[in-house]
């Protein structure tokens, strides 16, 4: 008993915790509160949101410091690789919250279960990130993508919100089971769920015989659905045209961190003497992945559907440098996950604002003429197109430029050529919306009109957020990169 | 051996009192035999009936509702066993991990999800 209680560190939890207290107190002013109070629900979750941040900054020590700590018997860790991680997480949470608020207004769905939910997801992400152990990662990957089902299908009344739910829970559960089968695995031929044991279990025993192996296999699939590589992509376009922007805007950044969080942590941590098993099998699919997504992107007239191509072709990058591993390749993802939230958050922010009530205008065509029917629009919009493009000086281009030259030093030279290609062949639909902004005239009476959304000053904040995101990590990297340099996997 | 007699007294009784009830029922049970009765499950619904029937999701919800806090119950009882062990602390984390089903039963109910009109 004395050891339990020990062992219950709740400095450890506290972030989350805060998120916990913030979503049951939204849920309980849903239920309680009257009518008027209805606008608040938005920024009660954005003041836990910001508490979590601050307490996640000064948690347990400085930065500077590389500890690692352990809690509740191994199966919680806090160290600078989830604190980063979780930042990231928070500051999607943040954007989209800020994103939702004007846009549930004008949908007529301002419900405190919307924001609830994203918390909830937000703290599944963030025990993914934190887990020490497969079934604490197990619980956060269940908290956050049930909480995502039912946000895809939020907007009720939008046949294809309701379609997008149903392919992502049906497809979503499947996937699941691939995960909690590999864990079965993964325990039934080393004897323990904990990473570190896993880890010494498969280095004593030199080698863990086909059944780890398969263990492994299993687990990529799993954590390739969630991240939505290829070949387990398919159900992120459906998904990502039929949500409501902001949701879109959310599950493409936050929980594509927190599988690839949760990803790196177990292959480098735990079955890091595998590794000549998966390099193999991670070769095939981040040239699949970044390959595919960028050239069925090509072909996209609608924007969100445009978007979700091409950010499968963004998991196939940080799966290069997933390859990369060591310290080189860790700190590589961090950046980008960093760069590619601030930049793709940003992007549907605009699209949100443009998009009008119902989402009736998210062809590529309806961006006609909005460099001068909406200038500063159009001009963050620009930015953030550039970034996923990699175009310098913005946070997407030192992002991929850290990647590849990881990759290179790594030795997977013809990994990184494939790669350079592919962004330029990404190039090509990004420049299309620019083109469409600034040198095509509008066709139709309807294209003219200035969309019903307008801005919003919380909207114009997170659009801002992300501008500035964008370019400090485009043309400030180095402060960033002492941060990354520092929260690499301890344990390696 | 002596600690088991309780237990093995314990089955014995309940075997007897399944033995004779089904004893009992089919000695002074009246014998009626009808088609529906006949069928492998006797169960009150009818077996073969088109797939396209429709009925209302209320149905779910509630069976939701069970399975869920049936579920959260189920954490209760190794509390109990141990209640005394845990002491003050155990009795701590319980009531915060009730408190939190209870702000959900608050939620389901001010919602609305428990009235059947």
């Amino acid at each position: 008993m004395e050891q339990v209680m020990s062992s219950i560190n709740l400095s450890a939890i506290a972030p989350e915790l805060i998120l916990v207290v913030c979503s049951l107190l939204i849920l309980l002013i849903q239920s309680f509160a009257p009518i008027r109070l209805k606008g608040w629900y938005g920024y009660v979750s954005l003041i836990g949101v910001v508490g979590a941040v601050a307490v996640v900054l000064t948690q347990p020590q400085s930065f500077e410091l590389r500890a690692i700590e352990y809690s509740f018997n191994g199966m919680w860790v806090v160290d600078n690789y989830c604190r980063f991680f979780k930042l990231i997480f928070l500051l999607g949470t943040g954007l989209t919250i800020l994103i939702s608020i004007k846009y549930l207004d004008n949908e007529a769905m301002q419900h405190g279960e919307y924001y609830a939910l994203i918390i909830f997801a937000t703290l599944g992400m963030m025990i993914m990130s934190s887990g020490a152990e497969l079934i604490t990662i197990f619980l956060g990957v269940e908290l956050m993508s049930i909480s995502l089902y039912v946000l895809a299908g939020y907007t009720r009344n939008r046949m294809i919100s309701n379609e997008a739910a149903l392919k992502y829970f049906l497809l979503g559960s499947f996937a699941t089971c691939f995960l909690l089968y590999g864990i079965a695995l993964i325990y039934g031929s080393t004897g323990t769920t904990s990473i570190p044991a896993i880890a010494k279990f498969i280095a004593g025993a030199g080698f863990g015989g086909p059944t780890i192996v398969m263990g492994m296999a299993l687990l990529v699939i799993g954590f390739g659905f969630k991240t939505a590589s290829v070949p387990f992509h398919m159900w992120a376009p459906d998904v990502y045209e039929g949500a409501p922007a902001p949701v879109t805007a959310f599950m493409s950044a936050g929980p594509k961190a927190a599988a690839f969080a949760a990803f790196a942590r177990i292959f480098m941590e735990a079955l890091p003497s595998l590794q000549t098993n998966w390099t193999m099998l991670i070769w095939v699919m981040a040239v699949l992945t970044m390959s595919v997504g960028n050239v069925i992107a090509l072909v996209q007239e609608n924007i969100k559907r445009m978007l979700a191509y091409s950010s499968i072709a963004h998991a196939g990058y940080v799966l290069v440098a997933f390859l990369s591993a060591g310290e080189r390749g860790i700190s590589s993802i961090l950046y980008y996950m960093l760069a590619y939230t601030c930049m793709n958050i940003g992007a549907f922010a605009v699209i949100t604002v443009l998009a009008g009530k119902g989402e009736q205008r998210v062809r590529i065509a309806d961006f006609r003429g909005l460099g001068y029917r909406h200038p500063i629009a159009a001009l963050a919009m620009t930015l953030f197109l550039f970034s996923l493009a990699g175009i310098p000086p913005t946070g997407g281009f030192m992002g991929k430029f850290y990647i590849f030259s990881a990759a290179i030093k790594e030795g997977f030279v013809g990994l990184a050529i494939i790669g350079v290609i592919n962004s330029v062949v990404s190039v090509y639909y990004y420049l299309r919306v620019t083109v469409a902004m600034y040198m095509q005239a509008p066709d139709t009476a309807a294209e003219k009109e200035i969309p019903v959304t307008v801005f919003s000053p919380a909207l114009v904040i997170a659009i801002f957020i992300s501008a500035y995101g964008v370019l400090s990590l485009g043309l400030f990297p180095s402060t960033y990169l002492a941060m990354v340099k520092l929260s690499f996997l301890t344990l390696l | 051996m002596n600690e088991y007699i309780s237990v093995l007294i314990m089955l014995f009784l309940a075997a007897a009192t399944a033995a004779g009830m089904i004893v009992a029922t089919s000695l002074i049970g009246p014998k009626i035999e009808f088609a529906d009765k006949m069928e492998p499950f006797e169960c009150g619904e009818s077996q073969i009936v088109s797939s396209k029937r429709r009925f209302s999701v209320k149905f779910y919800l509630v069976a939701l509702f069970f399975v869920i806090f049936d579920i959260e119950a189920v954490f209760v009882y190794p509390w109990a066993v141990l209640f005394k062990d845990l002491g003050w602390f155990g009795f701590v984390e319980m009531m915060i991990f009730i408190a939190i089903l209870t702000i959900g039963l608050i939620y389901v109910w001010r919602r609305g999800a428990l009235e059947w009109e």
